[in-house]
This record gives C-alpha cells, structure tokens and sequence, in this order.
C-alpha cells in the first residue's frame, strides 16, 4: 500500500470520526434541550469543578450524552497519531515511528494523567 | 435566556463564524471566544473550552480534502507536533493559573496580530541553503504542481521548531488552532512551500488542540451545554464555506473580517484592562 492511499484512507476515517461525533452531539443536545431548554443559561460564572476519568461524573444523562460525543471528538486526532505509528512502522522508519512514540506520549499525560 | 434561545443564538454565530473563517482561510475558532464573552457575557474559561472543541472539528472534518490534494508533509508535521503539543500542554496548565483579565489582554493581542497577518502580504521565498537536520530528518519532499512534482529543500528546522512552541502555547493557553502561526513558522521561517504549510498545520492543529482537550476536561473547561452549540455550529458553517470557496469574493471578505478581528481584539484588550469581563 502506498503512502498516500493510506493517507486517503485516514482521511476519510477523520472524516466519519466527525460526523459520528456530531451526531452524538445533536442526539444529546436535542434531549439537553428537550428536558432543559426552559430553564435559564448560566454560563456567566466559572464553577471550575475538577473533573475526573471518564469526564461524564456529576453530568445529567443529556450532558453526558453529549461529553461522550466531545470524547469522541478528541479522540478523532489522537486516532491519527496512532495510526501514524503503524504507518511508519510498515515503513520500517524506526525513527518516525519514536518521533510519533513521544507525540503520543504527551498525548496520553494530557488526556490519561491526573 | 432560556437555554433553548441561548442555545439558538450561539448556534448561529458559530455556523456565521466557521462559514467565515473557512471562505477567508483564516478560521472560525478564533472568532467565537472574543463573541461569547463580549456579547453573551459567557465567563472566558468556558468560551475557551468550547472553542478548542470546534478546532478539532474543523481540523479533522477538513482532514480529507486536504489529504486528496496531497500537500501535507506528514513526516514534517509530525516532528513539529512534538513541540506543538509540549507547548500546548504547558499552555493548558498556565490558562488555570492567569487570571480572566490577563488572558483576555493576551487574547487580543494574539486577535491583533491575525487581523495584521492576514492583512500583511508574505515575503516571497528567496533560494536557500537546505539545513542537514532536514535531510537527518527526511522532512525535504514534493508536492504536486502543473508540470509534475514540484520538489522542495526545507531549512531553519530549529527556528521553525521553536516558533512551534510558541504555537502550541498560544493554542493551550487560549483555546485557539494558532493556524496563522504554524503557518507562518513552516513558510516564512522553514521555507516550506504555502500550499504545504497550510495543508500540514491544518492537520497539525487538531493533534496539537486535543493535547489541551485533557487539561481542559480536568479543570472544567469543556461545558457540555455551551460546547454543544458551538461544535455544532462552527462544523457545519466550516463546512459550508469550503463548498463555497469558488466564486466568492474572498479578498474583499478576508478584509471585512480582519477589521471584524481587529475590533474584537481592541474590545478584549480593553476589557481585560478594566476588569469589564463578566
């Protein structure tokens, strides 16, 4: 397999990451708003409560619905990283396949660690 | 306001702001934070949060066609993430210690600083020497052009590193993709021809925004209500004005909206100087 037909196929995997994550997203934000949609916003005052793994604690079910789709989100470049680590790894590119070890390594202290 | 009307309106400035930001090439994300604050009164953590989310979806959603174009340096952005998400990272930890006011004032100065690039023609590319860490690296490449492979030496790989950084910094601390700076430290600086520049941070920005999305889940930033709308809304208007792109007047658009930044980023600076967020 060529280095650009398997860019192509990570391309479109992007891709259909985003629409499934939106499609989460709207499915959860139309039940937010069905349930909530008369209450009054307040987004005015950081509350700043930490949150912990897996980021859906203390959220009603609509909220949580659409975290998951957000998680699904940010999944989607993380997903790429990883791919890429196979890719080079056919490739037999020792040294891009560490440079992309250590892109994953910070990746992971972000969205692992806490 | 209800929440369904709060909801409504921030809907549609975020398809305005993503359908703007992808006809001027200068992207919606950075737009939506100065909005939610200046006019909706929203607290600046929660607009960083939601804005960073729309980053990655715009930059994953774009992903494809920039791939079937076939200009990205993948070997290239991939070193240059190194040092985009490390910055990110320390960027995301120094948003929870600065305070509202302070980010605001760096926000717009960052807002500024786009509204003049984007206004500024870029240097042309003179010859240069190729730099051996290019050739250790493999980042020297090609790119498909009228008359067969265009090929292309790449230089300066430690200043373009830095600069990158700096980017992801910028990206960690306010919730942004800082395209306009990746861009500008791959072109101007590296030498890296645009069309790849910009093809390469395009895909760069949302492995370098989901290396803050952590931190930002952890302290709180990311409010599933307000994140929502804002998703939603930038993603379909990104993707609208990329299908509109032939045709439209960009460079009279381009114009309009850096005057629209520029105001913005005066309206942050003066908000941050008196206190007046919130």
């Amino acid at each position: 397999m060529t280095d650009s037909k398997l860019e192509q196929i990570m391309g479109n995997l992007l891709r259909a990451g985003v629409m499934l994550a939106a499609a989460v997203v709207l499915a959860g934000g139309i039940w937010y708003l069905a349930a909530n949609g008369g209450s009054i916003e307040n987004y005015r005052t950081f509350h700043g409560q930490h949150g912990t793994m897996p980021w859906t604690q203390g959220l009603s079910a609509p909220l949580a619905t659409i975290q998951i789709g957000l998680l699904l989100l940010i999944a989607t470049p993380v997903a790429r990283v990883v791919f890429s680590v196979a890719a080079f790894g056919v490739e037999h590119d020792r040294m891009y396949v560490i440079i992309t070890l250590i892109v994953l390594a910070i990746l992971s202290y972000s969205l692992l660690a806490s | 306001m209800t929440v369904t009307a709060f909801s409504g309106v921030v809907l549609a400035i975020s398809a305005l702001a993503g359908f703007l930001g992808a006809l001027t090439g200068l992207g919606g994300g950075v737009v939506v934070t100065p909005v939610l604050t200046l006019l909706l009164g929203v607290d600046i953590h929660y607009a960083m949060g939601a804005s960073l989310v729309s980053v990655i979806a715009t930059s994953s959603g774009a992903a494809a066609a920039y791939v079937k174009e076939g200009f990205s340096n993948v070997r290239a952005g991939m070193l240059l993430e190194i040092a985009t998400t490390a910055g990110a990272v320390g960027g995301a930890h120094l948003a929870s210690v600065v305070p509202a006011e302070g980010l605001a004032i760096v926000f717009g100065a960052v807002l500024l600083y786009s509204a003049w690039h984007s206004m500024t023609p870029m240097a042309a590319q003179h010859a240069h020497a190729g730099d051996p860490l290019a050739a250790r690296f493999k980042l020297n490449g090609s790119y498909p052009a009228e008359g067969g492979a265009e090929e292309y030496t790449v230089t300066n790989v430690k200043g373009g590193f830095s600069l990158m950084v700096v980017a992801g910094l910028l990206s960690g601390l306010l919730g942004i993709g800082s395209g306009a700076m990746k861009v500008v430290a791959m072109d101007q600086v590296m030498k890296i021809p645009f069309k790849v520049s910009t093809a390469t941070s395009n895909f760069m920005i949302g492995v370098t925004a989901a290396a803050s999305a952590g931190i930002y889940l952890r302290h709180g930033y990311i409010h599933p209500g307000l994140a929502m709308p804002v998703m939603l809304g930038v993603l379909g208007g990104s993707l609208l004005g990329a299908r509109q792109l032939h045709g439209a007047n960009v460079r009279v658009l381009r114009k309009l909206f850096a005057v629209v930044i520029a105001v913005m980023a005066v309206e942050m600076v003066y908000s941050g100087v008196t206190g007046g967020l919130r």
